[in-house]
């Protein structure tokens, strides 16, 4: 199912646990509730509820907050003006070219790092899957930049690149790339990819392991090339791990911010959206603007998982529940 | 022929290795190069340190600053790890034990979660925690991640319940075990290799946060490091921060490395098994 490294593996007893639950389920159905079950469920909402609770109140209720908010004209700075203004704050975002370049910023960002990481990503599954050598070392020096905390990682890029001190200000013939609009998204794009490829890559990995090995052999038998054998046998049975990374590179990438915070703070049109809101938000002490923006992203976010899952299909994580809407 | 075949396909695999390792820690290299300069070789440009000196780490560890923000850094990363972690293993017990209405509610909810803007939430928790005196203070960062680590929790803890043998503890009872005790000696050391995993990932998620640290922090009280970092300055105002920036960078990068060392096959288990399961 996934890795053998899990210590605790035990095929066929996880194929009779789950094989066991829509049955379960079913009989719940038809027949009135036992003592047990009535137990089971009470026993199962207790379990949840604090995690509900929680993740509910800290994410639901701001959310609504945040949309109550950017129905209003509210700058910390002149809190007398408070009023509400209906939908004039989105107006005023839609509107403004500030917003729109950081869009374009972010979608550009997102588009790129997404599928440059998918092929660098997929070339470094099949590297730790399948390498003969080396392994163990492959794996751990790929888990450190997944590790590392991104603002450090942030920080060496942004003196690797500054004249002067950094080993790669010279590849530029005119000096300080972080100081100029391509050179900056260039090098935000780079960090971004260094960072995350490897997540990318253990997603893959989780894919790639539940190809069939006898199927792979079978097709070097019948006369397949190497790339035949990754286009008509390995894709086609990683497809859904592969919507999977997509679907979460997409969203974590669409949400950039810390690389550019440290690289550039949004100079020269380098702001993404994210970076953006801080700005109205903790710099320019606009809880209005700021609110509308964050609910600007969210439903760009929320349209982006949307057309993933409608579009592609890809089925969401937990899905093997049986359980799934 | 056969020999001559295997030894050139693990050259090639070893080259590839190399390429892998080499592009991985090229910029952990470089800070740390960065960090052990002397501030008269700072500026020279070279990969390696040419004057090798302690006196960046020395700085960092005397000003209150760093000390203060290392401080914040473990305490909220350990306590928002453990409390995501035992509230997580609650509902994943339920998840993949028990049979009740609103499990994939619950589910749901968490996927919802984890692929939610962080920055939209931002402003709103900036407003509330200022009403409530949560703002700049440890628990203004604690819960919000808390409820980030959830839904990863929540997932690798499922799949991992999901393969312990359950029925060991029915066979432990019929032996004569107590409940309490099934639960000790069979349960409990099957699924604490799944709940240590499950607590690495999560305290390396906390441990990396910056967008949270930034916005709902504003004094030196609850800053964590990777906040802290673009404020710092060297060891007098006017002097360039870039040694004291590494050196602390270098600082909250070694729990990440012993991390990676020691448990990389675990962390490679925790999000493989995590992420499979759609």
């Amino acid at each position: 199912m996934t890795l053998p490294a899990t210590p605790t593996d035990t095929a066929p007893e996880k194929s009779s646990a789950s094989a066991s639950v829509p049955t379960q389920r079913g009989s719940r159905r038809t027949a009135p509730l036992s003592e047990n079950k009535k137990a089971e469920r009470k026993l199962g909402w207790l379990l949840c509820a604090p995690a509900a609770l929680v993740m509910v109140a800290v994410t639901a209720y701001p959310i609504i907050y945040s949309v109550w908010l950017s129905l209003q004209r509210y700058d910390l700075r002149f809190p007398d003006q408070r009023e509400f203004i209906g939908l004039e704050n989105y107006v005023t975002v839609l509107t403004n070219e500030f917003w729109w370049t950081a869009f374009g910023v972010t979608a550009l960002i997102t588009v790129v790092t997404v599928a440059v990481e998918l092929v660098l990503g997929m070339g470094l599954a099949l590297i730790m899957h399948r390498t003969l050598v080396g392994r163990g070392i492959v794996r751990t020096s790929a888990l450190i930049p997944y590790g590392i905390v991104t603002v450090v990682a942030a920080f060496s890029w942004r003196y690797a690149w500054t004249p002067g001190t950094g080993y790669l200000a010279d590849l530029f013939s005119d000096g300080a790339p972080l100081t100029e609009r391509a050179s900056s998204l260039a090098i935000i794009m780079l960090a971004e990819i260094w960072k995350t490829t490897p997540f990318m890559a253990l997603l893959l990995m989780a894919g790639l392991a539940l190809v069939p090995e006898d199927l792979l052999k079978a097709a070097s038998t019948d006369g397949a090339t190497a790339w035949q054998r990754f286009t008509k046998v390995m894709l086609p049975v990683m497809k859904p791990a592969i919507l999977v990374a997509l679907l979460f590179r997409t969203l974590d990438a669409f949400r950039v911010f810390d690389n550019i915070f440290v690289l550039t703070a949004g100079g020269n049109e380098t702001s993404s959206v994210s970076m953006l809101a801080y700005n109205n938000l903790i710099r320019g002490l606009n809880l209005g603007i700021g609110s509308t923006m964050s609910v600007l992203i969210f439903i760009t976010v929320a349209i982006i998982a949307f057309v993933f899952v409608k579009l592609f299909g890809t089925a969401a994580p937990g899905s093997d529940d049986g359980e799934r809407r | 022929m056969a020999v001559e075949t295997t030894t050139r396909a693990k050259l090639r695999w070893g080259l590839l290795d190399v390429l892998v390792v080499v592009f991985a820690l090229i910029p952990v290299l470089w800070i740390a190069s960065l960090s052990f300069k002397t501030p008269a070789t700072l500026t020279d440009g070279k990969f390696f340190p040419r004057e090798w000196t302690l006196d960046n780490y020395k700085t960092i560890f005397e000003t209150d600053q760093f000390v203060r923000a290392l401080i914040n850094s473990i305490g909220i990363a350990l306590i928002a790890t453990l409390v995501a972690v035992v509230l997580g293993a609650m509902a994943a017990y339920a998840i993949s034990r028990l049979d009740f209405p609103g499990k994939g509610l619950l589910v749901g909810v968490s996927l919802l979660i984890a692929m939610f803007p962080q920055v939209s939430l931002v402003s709103p928790l900036f407003e509330i925690e200022r009403q409530l005196g949560l703002f700049d203070t440890w628990p203004g960062l604690i819960l919000p991640y808390i409820t980030f680590a959830l839904p990863l929790a929540i997932y690798t803890l499922s799949a991992f319940f999901k393969q312990i043998p359950w029925d060991l503890e029915k066979a432990a009872k019929m032996d004569g075990a107590t409940q309490a005790q099934a639960f000790r000696r069979v349960i409990a050391p099957l699924a604490a290799p799944g709940l240590f995993t499950t607590a690495i990932l999560v305290f390396i998620f906390c441990w990396n946060d910056f967008l949270f640290a930034i916005s709902l922090t504003s004094t030196e009280r609850s800053r964590t490091v990777p906040a802290a970092l673009s404020f710092f300055t060297g060891a007098s105002q006017f002097e360039d921060p870039t040694g004291a920036i590494c050196a602390a960078a270098v600082v909250i990068t070694v729990p990440i490395i012993l991390f990676v060392l020691f448990f990389q096959r675990r962390i490679v288990s925790g999000l493989t098994s995590g992420a499979v399961k759609g």
